[in-house]
Formats: structure tokens, sequence, C-alpha cells
């Protein structure tokens, strides 16, 4: 067989380029598998001599001086599945009107709303504190999961409507002549076809949500209600905590997004691309 | 819909009745929704840009208005002017070499690679992660250790590499501190962009290749007069995706490295927080939130008006 340098060279470039994007997950994992003797900054690259989960365990449940993240990722949990699944249904509903019943202005509203999904939140933060302290949910998780569901819209609106503009129109025109109205459509044409639509949404308000800071720092300073990242963040930033530690809690906060992220990746391609408004 | 009776209310009334409720419905459903939009988008962006205005500047609200003094005090905040020219630098670095590595692999992986699906997953995954996490393992790769101790992270990779002159202080040196932020934000997101630029490369039929092929182009030139050019759209898209993330950038400097030595790894996002929540400096603090808008909707608005009037005429 001829042998090919250039394909050789390929291979070892693509091999190179993995292992740039590996090292961190390297230094995560090998790094919270040691034990506080064997933690040392200088040997930060050799592999663990040792096999020691006790830094998972001080991640999850605290160490000398500080709070483990165990109750914090129960917080992000608690959030997370309500805020995704509210916007994904809003999102259904505004995605089919905005796709199928055009009335008068609506690619106008539509456009507006899709300005509310590239603005700096920044430009929002204090009058939203305000607003949640006027209604009593400041520092709380409903008072996130209210935030999350309300930004989340244009993005899950724009996922669908793109999502429910591919239906063939024959469906649609079918079903009408047979008597079905706007809801009878949707009901019998287009929410049993939902599915992957619902796929996208769900995982992509699942991976925003959970990676949230700004708003969760914003509204949720109370360590009480934390979400996983401010907490993360906060452990990260404390001089008493063992590098190992962090490193370990860096890996729990991060393991759900990638649990998706490896088992779902098919969906979560597709919702990036229609975040970048490609229908 | 059955025959009508011939006398009474025909098909095409009860259809007329029905459309006409349909459209209400529609109006119906979305209207929570565009109400929420109204009051959490654009009302509190008024407001905002009210507070910009006035003389809130400790924790009680003082709304009286002072006119653009706020704006005034912030462009003679020499901290705001550094954020801004880092912003400048970071975003610059930060997408340009997120589109040039994503270009670069997404070139590499369309060579009818094997395993190619898992090279893919290995660019791509840091997507998943939080700019938290990014941040909190990017600080200790990129933590340079010091002269009487050795190198630490990737200094003491390069060292291990014969590359030992390559090592700096990443971003405990003031000079390059916002350039240490960018290399942990091109980690992040340039495997999106392989992603799109993939997925483009494969929307471009073999035959249009085969045609500049056959016509003496070398690869070279296929890229840059067949390939490049059908790209454009997707070239587009991204810089608005990495355009907006970059101008919004905030958590992973948090996380990273937080404002740095003479603020050199500071931005207006971060900056706006500590004046506002930290400071209580609320009405400069809305300040800079409006600059921030004013920036990102340059980029913005122009690209929605496109897009609608590409649908508009489609």
């Amino acid at each position: 067989m001829k042998i090919r340098p250039l394909r050789l060279l390929l291979y070892l470039l693509l091999i190179g380029f993995a292992a740039y994007y590996l090292m961190p997950v390297y230094v995560l994992v090998a790094t919270s598998l040691k034990s506080f003797a064997e933690v040392n900054l200088y040997r930060m690259w050799d592999p663990p001599r040792t096999f020691s989960l006790e830094s998972f365990r001080r991640a999850l449940f605290g160490g000398m001086g500080y709070q483990g993240l165990a109750s914090n990722i129960l917080n992000s949990v608690i959030m997370v599945i309500p805020a995704t699944v509210i916007s994904a249904a809003l999102g259904s509903l505004n995605g089919y009107i905005f796709a199928r019943w055009q009335f008068r202005g609506a690619n106008t509203i539509f456009t507006l709303a899709l300005f509310g999904m590239f603005i700096p939140y920044q430009s929002v933060l204090i009058p939203l504190v305000q607003t949640l302290r006027a209604i009593g949910l400041y520092g709380t998780i409903p008072g996130l999961i209210l935030t999350h569901v309300i930004y989340g819209i244009p993005i899950t609106t724009l996922i669908f409507r793109n999502y429910y503009a591919t239906v063939p129109k024959e469906l649609v025109e079918a079903a009408r002549i047979d008597g079905a109205g706007l809801l009878g459509v949707y009901r019998r044409i287009m929410l049993p076809l939902s599915l992957p639509g619902f796929a996208v949404v769900l995982i992509w308000q699942f991976t925003s949500i959970w990676n949230d800071f700004l708003f969760a720092v914003t509204v949720a300073q109370n360590p009480a209600v934390q979400p996983a990242t401010v907490a993360l963040n906060n452990l990260a930033g404390s001089f008493i905590v063992e590098w190992n530690v962090q490193m370990a809690g860096a890996l729990l906060a991060a393991l759900p997004t990638l649990l998706v992220y490896v088992f779902l990746g098919r969906y979560f391609m597709r919702g990036l691309l229609a975040g970048s408004l490609k229908g | 819909m059955g025959m009508g009776p011939a006398f009474g209310p025909g098909p095409f009334l009860v259809m007329r009745l029905k459309l006409k409720r349909d459209a209400l419905l529609s109006i119906a459903i979305v209207f929570p929704s565009a109400l929420a939009i109204l009051i959490f988008v654009y009302g509190f962006i008024g407001f905002t840009a009210y507070v910009s205005f006035s003389n809130w500047n400790r924790l009680v609200p003082d709304y009286t208005f002072v006119g653009h003094a706020n704006y005034l005090r912030l462009f003679q905040n020499p901290r705001f002017l550094i954020t801004l020219r880092n912003l400048g630098v970071f975003t610059g670095l930060f997408v340009g070499g997120s589109l040039i590595l994503g270009f670069l692999l997404a070139v590499l992986l369309d060579r009818r690679i094997k395993a190619e699906g898992l090279f893919r997953t290995i660019y791509l995954y840091p997507l998943a992660l939080s700019f938290i996490v990014t941040g909190v393992v990017w600080r200790w790769l990129l933590n340079p250790g010091s002269p009487q101790m050795g190198s630490t992270g990737i200094n003491r990779l390069l060292e291990a590499m014969g590359l030992g002159f390559l090592k700096t202080g990443w971003y405990t040196d003031p000079r390059i501190g916002i350039i240490a932020v960018a290399i942990a934000a091109i980690w992040q997101m340039s495997g999106y962009v392989m992603a799109m630029y993939l997925a483009g490369l494969r929307g471009i039929p073999e035959e249009l290749r085969e045609a500049a092929r056959v016509d003496g182009a070398t690869e070279l030139q296929i890229y840059r007069f067949v390939v490049l050019p059908m790209l454009r759209p997707i070239t587009f898209g991204a810089l608005i995706v990495l355009g907006h993330i970059s101008l919004k950038i905030y958590d992973l400097v948090v996380a990273m490295t937080g404002p740095g030595p003479g603020y050199s790894c500071d931005v207006p996002a971060y900056f706006m927080w500590e004046l506002t929540f930290r400071a209580n400096r609320f009405a400069q603090g809305a300040g800079i939130a409006v600059i921030l808008l004013a920036i990102v909707s340059l980029l913005i608005v122009p690209y929605l008006r496109y897009s609608l009037r590409r649908e508009v005429e489609a």
C-alpha cells in the first residue's frame, strides 16, 4: 500500500487538536481523583497515583469551613425542570401561531421579540430585581424560573416556528377542510409531529438555564437558593477549598449538560444551528 | 366539512366565522408572551435608560434627573475606558480566533476522515459547559507559577515540549491579561464555528469543486474562489452569534480572573455588575448597560432587519 504522508499529517493534526480540546478535561479528572496529599500545582500534569473519591465527597457535602455543592445542584434541578418545560410549551404554541396563522403585524412582533434574544441582560437587571422584589419573588427559585421562562420566549418561539414551517402545507389544509380549527390543527397535526422540535428546545433550554450565571448571581444571592454555577464560583474562588475539591466540584456541576451533550448530541446540534437564526 | 344546508348559514359563512374566531384565538395565544416581552425587554430597557439619567448612585433610589452626568462620569473613569479597550481586543481575538480555528477544523474534518463523529464530538463538547466551569479550569491552566517555585499549567507544558520561550504571565501580566481570557473563550466556542462551517461545506455540491478542478484550479484556489464565497452566509451568522456573546462576556471573567492586575482582564459587563450591585451606583451601572446595549444593537438590528426582509421576499 502506498504511504500517504499528507493523510498521516492530517490525522496528526486532528489528534493534536483533539488533545488541545481534551486537555482541560484531563486536568479536571486527574486532579479530582488525586488525594489531597498528592495534589501539587507543579505536578498537575502527572496522572493520579492513588485513586481517591474523597474530593467528590467534599465537593458535594463540604469540608473544613466550606459548604458542598449538593444542595445547590438540587436547587439547579428544581429550577431547570419547570423552567425548561414551561419554556417549551410556550415556545410550541407561539411558534405554531407565527408559523401558520399570520395575523397582521405578526412578522413585526416576531422580529421585535427576537431582539430580546440578543440583548445584554445587564440592560434589564435593575428593573428585574425591583420587579421581582415587588412581587415577592426576589431571592427565590420561582423568581429565577419566571426570569428564565420570559427571556427564553424568543429562542423557543424561533426554534418551534422554524420547525413547524417545515410541516407540509397539504397536511394543514387537509385538516382544515375536515373542519379542524386553529387548536384542532395544533392538536391533530402539529403536536404529534413535534417530538424532535421539543427535543431540540428542551435540550437547548436545559443547557442554557443550567449554565446561566448572570441571572442566578443577581436574583439568587442567598446561599440557600443558589444554583450550582454560583456556588461553584464561590467554591472555586475560596482560598480554603483544596484544589482537587474545586476540580471535582467543576466536574459535578458540568456533568448534567455534558451527559445531555454526549447522549443527545444530535438534537443539541440542531438547537445550535437554530440559535443562529438559520431557518 | 359536509355540504351545508341550502338555506341558513352556508359553508362559506361558517368557515369565515371560524377563521375570525381562529384569528382572535391566535392573538390570544401570543398575547401573554408578547406582553411579557414588551414589559421585560422593552419596558425594562426603557427603565434602565431612565435610571441612567437619574441621580440613583446610592442604595436608596433617587430618580432626580441629572442629564448625561453619569455618562460623563463614566467616560472620565479610567477603569471604564480600560474595559472598553479590553472589550475591543477581546472581541477581535475571540471572534477572529474562533472563526479561523473553526474553519480550519471544518476543512480538516471534511476530508473523509475515519471516526469523524468522534473528532466532532471532542471539538464541540466545551460548548455544553458553562463559562463558569471553563473559567475555573482555565484559571489553573493559565496559572503561570513563579520563577522561584517553577512553572505550572500551560507554561509547564510548554517547557516540557521545549517551547519554554513561549511562557508568559498570562492573566497575571497586565499587558496581556485579556488575551488569556480570549484563549479560554476560543477554546469554548471554536467547536461551534466548526459545526456551522462543516454543515455549510457539506451543502456545497461536489460537482462544483470537480468542475473547478477540471478547469485546472488548485485546491487552495478552490477554497478561495468557490468554497469561501459560498460559505459567506455562514460566516455572517457565526459573526453575529460570536459577536453578541463576546460583547456580553461576563461569567468567564468572573470565574477565571476577576478584573485582573490594573483592570487588564476587566470588561464592561463585569464593571457594570460591580458598580450596580456592589457599589450601589445604580445610575452609572445603568449607563454602562445602555452603552453595552447600544453596541450590541449596532450588530443585531441590521441583522434582524436583513433577516426579516429576506423572509418577506421569500
